[in-house]
């Protein structure tokens, strides 16, 4: 129940009155009020500024240190006030969160300030309120990067026990880190632009010779430009070996972009060695060369920008998809008209549809070669249209591209952000909303175990253990749900049992065969078992179709479950903290088993279990069958099973 | 052009026309109730005045208007009720406790019910009551009155009920109830027959003092 609202209990608990004409059983007791104290005001001294509250007010969260027993550590017995030792500024939204149930984040703390402060009065960050909950989100990662980056900065310090890989692999990764490394990475960068200039001057022409034409300088030095290439290749290679000696994960190494560029760039030189001797496929070998060009993308780990570059690409590639279609679209649908606008004319180089691909880019770009253009008016009409529209169609998509892009991307993270952030908010709502009813369910358990006390007449102690651990607003809040149990003569379970539950209404209900002990008690057929009376152990599970049936069959097992200890066998543990001598003997795992197996044999089993037989809707079989039950346990044994029996 | 420059021309009308209502929503919001004194509503009611200091600061607290809206009190009505939709209680809860019928609860009102509910007479309580279940507050409560009222406390159970709540259980309930409680059979409850019928029944006598110690 959400404490904010903890004024309005009474008010919901007078409104029950109206429940009661239309019920058909009496109602359980509420609790006592035993603290029938005057509220009084309570002095909160922190850090000599003064704060003064209704001890009420404290009391609605009792898990907090102000609101529990805690503060007790910090009275001041001469001024007869709570004495806190901290910032008295934090402190006010704490108190806030007090009276108002809501939980704010100044924006002016720190947030790690802030955080201590919590931590020091026991209330969970969580339960900030949605209106300051991003920014509190966004600036505790904001604090989190920042111990990030402190950390990695450490990182790149040379740990004590690293062996040779690990070092080598850090050399490779971070240059900066020692001088080999350092070394290595700028020859590393040399010999890639050597490479690159090579393969560039190689193809220009380098003057003639006495009879023939221009020749490139790559075939008229051609021992010269293959030591440098065989050079570089050589240097390559030795990189490309040792950093795959040094990952530590090689198999990752080896898929990744980088690694595959180094691959492809040495590649074409070990092809050609091989097939050098071939004339036939000394043309493939020719094309194989273009690949050279690829060593240029090694620069990309000497880099930074070019990384982003690529990165950025790849990131807003849905954009540029976006682009080269429409640019497609625009293209084809020109081309086609300009092929049957110049269909007509003669000689016209419009010969085909494909052909005229090429003048409507060339023309949409603005190019404007004039290899390719139209002769008739209908053509040179859609071939103004066409590069008119060319203007429009290339330059306006660009920016608003770039411009979507930047937008997109910080929607894209703020979007998340915010999906992530729902669905915590959700989770939290639902967590609280599941908590307060499963709070009540486990609350009946142990209120029922309360009356068995009362009924078995422990000692007071132990039933004073029990009652504490609930704090008297609960009590009130749950009298209340109790209250609306016994007017619909229905009772909460949580979700499990619900499913069982509906499991077990899909077999077959079996006419009761044997009279219920309960119904025979029972008089005036009310739904509400009799809990006074601790009869015959029998547990006739048969029940008569009605609703109110099963309900008795529990009070029944409710009765035995109040059975003093005689029970030998396990015991299942119930979170009391009551010693063996006044624990209840419900047992666990069976039970919950019991909902859909077979009937059980009844109560005088060797081990005094059959008492605990499931409301089912099976009738048992007269005593002495012996009738093995199906123990199909559900993983939601020990704990939950008390639910199912001592529920009523 | 010419019709630009209409759709244009038409536009500040409408803006006016907004900001009057926001004007209005601002003088809604400026509403404030405040209660009568404090010995006027002791002398109304049947609370002394240290309850009725209580009960004024729980209710400026969540609201701090002074008057309560039927979506508000739906809320939190809710509240206590995490399993199942309370709404729909909630809002007969909001018309019985509304007695002005002008739509919101003010102090006056919630504190005048209360008095009655946990300081009133059996036939006060019963009373009340009967007002709750007859929801067009013509001194007759019908069946589909009462299968209403009977709905929309099932639905406070929610879904994961033990045994599963069947369609059927609330017309059921009605029938018990109208069985007991409608004497001379002519398918309407008087308010007369009720009174009659509830003192007859102990369960329901023992059950309307149970709240008594709630402040």
């Amino acid at each position: 129940m959400a404490t904010g609202v903890a004024a309005w209990l009474p008010f919901a608990r007078a409104a029950a009155i109206g429940w009661m004409p239309v019920a058909n059983c009496p109602m359980p007791v509420a609790p006592r009020d035993n603290s029938k104290r005057q509220d009084e005001l309570i002095i909160l001294n922190v850090s000599g500024r003064r704060f003064q509250t209704w001890r009420t007010t404290l009391d609605r969260y009792p898990d907090t240190l102000l609101g529990s027993s805690e503060k007790d550590f910090f009275y001041n017995e001469e001024s007869k006030e709570y004495f806190f030792d901290r910032d008295p500024d934090a402190f006010r939204s704490i108190l806030n969160f007090y009276r108002t149930g809501k939980l704010h984040y100044p924006r002016h703390e720190c947030i790690s300030a802030y955080d201590e402060e919590l931590t020091f009065f026991g209330i969970i960050p969580e339960i900030i309120g949605d209106c300051c909950y991003e920014e509190y989100k966004d600036r505790k990662r904001e604090n989190l990067e920042r111990l990030q980056d402190d950390q990695e900065e450490n990182k790149d310090q040379k740990l004590p026990n690293m062996n040779f890989r690990e070092t080598m692999w850090r050399a490779f990764e971070n240059p900066h880190t020692s001088t080999m490394a350092l070394v290595f990475y700028y020859v590393t960068g040399f010999f890639i632009a050597i490479s690159v200039i090579t393969n560039v001057v190689e193809t220009v022409p380098c003057g003639t010779t006495a009879n023939q034409k221009d020749m490139p300088c790559g075939e008229r030095y051609t021992v010269a430009f293959f030591c440098m290439d065989t050079a570089c290749v050589m240097i390559f290679t030795v990189e490309y070996l040792m950093r795959l000696f040094a990952a530590p994960s090689r198999y990752r190494f080896m898929r990744s972009v980088m690694s595959i560029i180094d691959v492809v760039a040495i590649l074409p030189y070990y092809i050609g060695l091989v097939m050098t001797n071939n004339e036939d496929v000394s043309g493939a070998f020719v094309t194989l060369r273009v690949f050279r060009v690829f060593r240029i993308f090694k620069f990309s780990r000497h880099s930074q920008g070019l990384r982003i570059l690529g990165y950025t690409l790849k990131s807003c590639a849905s954009e540029l998809g976006f682009l080269l279609f429409s640019l497609t679209m625009a293209i084809i649908i020109f081309a086609t008209v300009m092929f049957y606008a110049e269909k007509g004319s003669s000689s016209s180089k419009f010969t085909s549809i494909p052909a005229s691909f090429w003048y409507t880019i060339v023309t949409m770009t603005t190019l404007g070669y004039g290899d390719m253009v139209p002769k008739t008016i209908a053509g040179k009409i859609f071939g103004s249209i066409c590069s008119l529209s060319g203007v429009l169609v290339i330059a306006l998509p660009v920016p608003v591209i770039v411009s979507n892009f930047s937008r997109i991307y910080h929607q894209n993270q703020r979007a998340d952000k915010r999906r992530a952030q729902k669905k915590a908010r959700l989770a939290r709502i639902r967590i609280s909303k599941s908590g307060s009813g499963n709070a009540f369910i486990q609350c009946k358990r142990n209120g029922l175990l309360n009356e068995l006390l009362e009924l078995t007449d422990t000692e007071e102690d132990e039933q004073k253990l029990l009652t504490k651990s609930i704090s008297l607003l609960e009590s009130q809040h749950h009298h209340l749900l109790h209250c609306l149990e016994k007017t619909t003569a229905h009772e909460f379970v949580d979700e499990q049992m619900y499913e069982q539950n509906c499991l077990e209404t899909v077999l077959p209900n079996y006419p009761s065969r044997s009279p219920s002990i309960s119904s025979q008690d029972s008089s005036a057929g009310t739904c509400c078992g009799r809990r006074g009376k601790r009869n015959s152990p029998l547990p006739n599970a048969s029940l008569p179709s009605t609703h109110q049936g099963p309900l008795q069959e529990l009070s029944a097992i409710h009765i035995q479950c109040g059975d003093p200890p005689f029970h030998t066998a396990s015991r299942s543990n119930l979170n009391l903290k009551t010693d063996n001598s006044g624990r209840i003997n419900c047992k666990g795992g069976r039970i919950t088993t019991a909902i859909i197996s077979l009937p059980t044999p009844p109560a005088l089993t060797p081990d005094g279990d059959g008492l605990h037989g499931p409301p089912q809707r099976r009738p048992l079989p007269p005593p002495g069958h012996p009738a093995t039950p199906s123990i199909q346990t559900t993983s939601s044994s020990a704990g939950t099973n008390i639910v199912k029996v001592s529920a009523l | 052009m010419g019709a630009l420059m209409v759709i244009f021309s038409l536009q500040p009308k409408q803006r006016s026309k907004t900001r009057d209502s926001v004007e209005d929503e601002l003088e809604l919001s400026a509403v404030r109730h405040r209660p009568e004194g404090l010995e006027q509503l002791e002398a109304q009611t049947r609370f002394s005045r240290k309850e009725l200091q209580i009960l004024y600061r729980g209710f400026k607290n969540e609201c701090p208007s002074g008057v309560v809206n039927e979506e508000t009190f739906k809320d939190i009505y809710s509240q206590f009720f995490p399993q199942g939709d309370a709404s729909t209680y909630a809002h007969f809860l909001f018309n019985a406790f509304d007695t002005d019928h002008n739509g919101s609860v003010s102090f006056e009102d919630f504190v005048m019910g209360l008095s009655i509910l946990l300081r009133g007479t059996i036939q006060e309580k019963l009373n009340w009551a009967f007002n709750l279940y007859d929801i067009n507050k013509d001194g007759y409560i019908t069946k589909e009155e009462m299968l209403d009222i009977m709905k929309a406390i099932y639905d406070m159970m929610g879904k994961c009920t033990y045994p599963v709540l069947k369609e059927e259980t609330p017309r059921q309930h009605v029938e018990v109830f109208f069985q007991k409680m409608d004497k001379n059979k002519d398918g309407v409850v008087t308010i007369d027959e009720f009174i009659d019928c509830c003192q007859n029944d102990e369960n329901i006598m023992r059950s309307m003092h149970l709240f008594e110690n709630v402040l």
